[in-house]
């Protein structure tokens, strides 16, 4: 295909594209160094009562937003530099915590960033190896399944993944919140009460729970297809060979199946990192936090209608860096791989 | 063709797979199947501590009629439909054409805007609503010159009154979430046109079609099941979709997803919590619907960007 009509093809999309995702990424760059407020003037006022001889008079500076032709508050928008981000890491507290004594890493923790990144990792790479394994067993057990029952057997495991986040979040929460049959059946087992949303680790394995009864399925349906292709005849001479059914696993499926690995836990690493729909599901925010979370409780306008939008930029550009730095090294796999093979 | 015996699984091994499974199948349905089963119930039947009593309590459908009368669930479900129909329908448009280019271009200019449109699937939604939501709230101050000032003020007065503001227009979070879906739409795309020989279109081309008649007569009829999965895609996103519709969307606008929290932070009497269930069931019921028409297409879907890569 020509340039030109190739130009032509795509000029759509790429508007779009540029429109509503490069411009917005530079807006977000300018807002979190810069922050728009109103404009305040001082202006001495003089009020006086009346008194004997003289009028008592007391003047006074007060601070009063300067009106606009229009009658509204002027507002200025000025340069902050780095103070959104300084504001959201605490280097200060940081330091201090380090420092003896000074409460170490659960002082750090403390701290809603530090909370959210935390939080973010430890869901992101906790998943990864289960939404995988998971999805492995899945697609081995229905590949030896007659066919006839593969057909209800995939229909049933697709509904975890088209379901929409939140609900399927409140859907498991329901199961645990007060009397919910599974708190019941825990509490049966153990014995003694429990309270699954009063600490945060518990409403943590929930979410983690719930994100490879979500996600499971999609790397069920890549890895099945991909099992479909296995080479048959590899697969004999491995028999022949006197190898075991788990070393044919590791040694002919699992290697067949790796770049289909790499694009399931590329995809995951992903959507995992933007983790959000959990902590509105789950209703967690006052326990657990994620990155995207922290943003979103930003631009929500609070008691006052206002919206922190300089403090929502800032850490919207730390969450970009931070999926950055995890993805470097599977795209930089992926890249040579491309290349390698045109 | 039936497997070699060698291959065969040992009886043991398949009584172990198939437990497995239908271990696996009630893990994944027993939420689902259960919360539905709640919202038919009393609530003192669905809250109670005895299972037996949420499977043969009596059923209602008292919860549904509130959500959807009493609470006004309809409004927001005209709103999901509207906004999900707006962006299934853009976002193809686009993508079909930007991926029928890519498929058919190698060259180092196409490498390189797809690596790029891999990178922008990678970004949090959040840090693309932090750019929109400024200058969505504002777009009347922003847009107010066009208005006023002379060379264009006629022909903006002509389309609107005044200057419009962004913020809580479907049309616009329509806009946004195309844009953030195209990425994805434009792999997704470009995988299934690579199945579609070349040489159909270079034979359309020799009878003297230029390279949109050649794409519009030739390649598109047999392009539908590709359009078919990545417009299901689309529907998922945009249906499903809280972070940017809860931002940018006001109260008369809402979709359904967001306006479930309203049910969820108000649980105070028993029934709201139901009532919660009830509309949670009733944004399921179609995505129900749409696995049980759409499976199929579902599955190639999920499968174009990693096998065929």
């Amino acid at each position: 295909m020509r340039t030109r009509s190739f130009v032509l093809f795509v000029a759509p999309s790429l508007v779009m594209m540029a429109l509503f995702i490069a411009a917005p990424l530079v807006s977000v760059l300018v807002q979190s160094v810069h922050q728009t407020r109103t404009v305040f003037q001082d202006t001495v006022v003089e009020s006086c009562t009346p008194g004997f001889l003289a009028p008592t008079c007391v003047r006074e500076t007060r601070r009063i937003p300067v009106l606009g032709a229009d009658g509204r508050p002027v507002t200025e928008t000025v340069p902050v530099g780095f103070e959104a981000y300084r504001r959201l890491l605490e280097p200060d507290r940081v330091m201090a915590a380090l420092a003896p004594g000074g409460g170490g890493l659960e002082a750090i923790l403390a701290i809603d960033f530090y909370r959210a990144l935390r939080f973010t990792l430890v869901f992101t790479l906790a998943t990864l190896p289960l939404v995988i394994g998971l999805g492995l067993a899945i697609a081995l057990a229905v590949d030896g399944l007659a066919r006839a029952w593969r057909g209800p057997v995939i229909f049933a495991t697709l509904l975890p993944f088209v379901i929409t986040p939140v609900v399927g979040a409140l859907s498991i929460r329901w199961l645990f919140l007060g009397d919910g049959i599974l708190a019941r059946l825990i509490e049966w087992i153990l014995a003694r009460d429990i309270a699954v949303f009063a600490q945060g680790w518990t409403i943590e394995l929930l979410m983690m729970f719930y994100r490879v009864w979500h996600v499971a399925p999609f790397a069920f349906v890549v890895f099945y297809a991909g099992l479909q292709t296995v080479d048959r005849d590899t697969l004999e001479s491995a028999i022949v060979d006197g190898a075991s059914r788990f070393e044919r696993l590791t040694a002919v499926i699992v290697p067949h199946l790796a770049p289909l690995i790499v694009f399931v836990a590329l995809i995951h690493l992903m959507d995992s990192y933007r983790v959000f729909d959990e902590i509105v599901g789950f209703s967690s925010q006052a326990h657990v936090i994620s990155l995207q979370w922290l943003t979103f409780s930003f631009l929500m306008p609070d008691e006052t209608g206002n919206r922190a939008i300089t403090r929502a930029a800032a850490s919207s550009m730390l969450t970009m860096i931070g999926i950055v730095v995890l993805l470097i090294v599977p795209l930089r796999r992926a890249w040579r791989d491309q290349r390698g093979r045109r | 063709m039936s497997a070699p015996r060698a291959l065969a699984r040992p009886v043991l091994l398949r009584i172990a797979a198939a437990a497995f499974l239908a271990l696996w199948l009630l893990v994944a349905l027993f939420p689902l199947c259960w919360t539905a089963l709640m919202s038919f119930r009393n609530p003192v039947d669905a809250l109670s501590s005895d299972p037996l009593d949420v499977i043969f309590g009596a059923t209602t459908f008292a919860h549904y009629h509130a959500v959807w009368v009493t609470h006004g669930f309809w409004r927001n479900f005209l709103n999901s439909m509207m906004v999900t129909a707006g962006v299934v329908t853009v976002s193809l448009s686009v993508g079909t054409l930007a991926g029928y280019a890519f498929a058919r271009s190698d060259g180092r200019l196409a490498f390189a805007l797809l690596v790029l449109a891999l990178i922008f699937r990678a970004l949090p939604h959040s840090v693309l609503v932090t750019g929109y939501l400024p200058v969505f709230l504002d777009t009347r101050d922003i847009l107010a010159p066009l208005w006023t000032s002379w060379p264009t003020a006629w022909l903006f007065a002509f389309l609107s009154p005044e200057p419009p503001t962004l913020y809580g227009q479907p049309w616009a979070v329509i806009a946004v979430l195309v844009a953030i879906n195209q990425p994805f739409t434009i792999w997704m795309m470009r995988s299934f046109f690579r199945n579609v020989p070349t040489e159909i279109d270079e034979a359309a081309r020799v009878d003297g079609c230029t390279h949109f008649g050649a794409f519009r007569r030739v390649v598109m009829p047999v392009m539908w099941p590709g359009v078919i999965t990545t417009g299901l895609f689309s529907f998922l996103l945009a249906y499903n979709d809280y972070l940017v519709t809860a931002l940018l969307l006001d109260a008369q606008s809402q979709t359904m997803v967001p306006a479930i929290s309203q049910f969820m932070n108000r649980e105070t009497r028993a029934a709201d919590q139901i009532e919660a269930i009830a509309a949670a069931v009733s944004i399921t019921a179609p995505l129900f619907v749409l696995v049980m028409a759409f499976q199929r297409q579902i599955v190639s879907g999920l499968t174009a960007g990693a096998v065929k890569g």
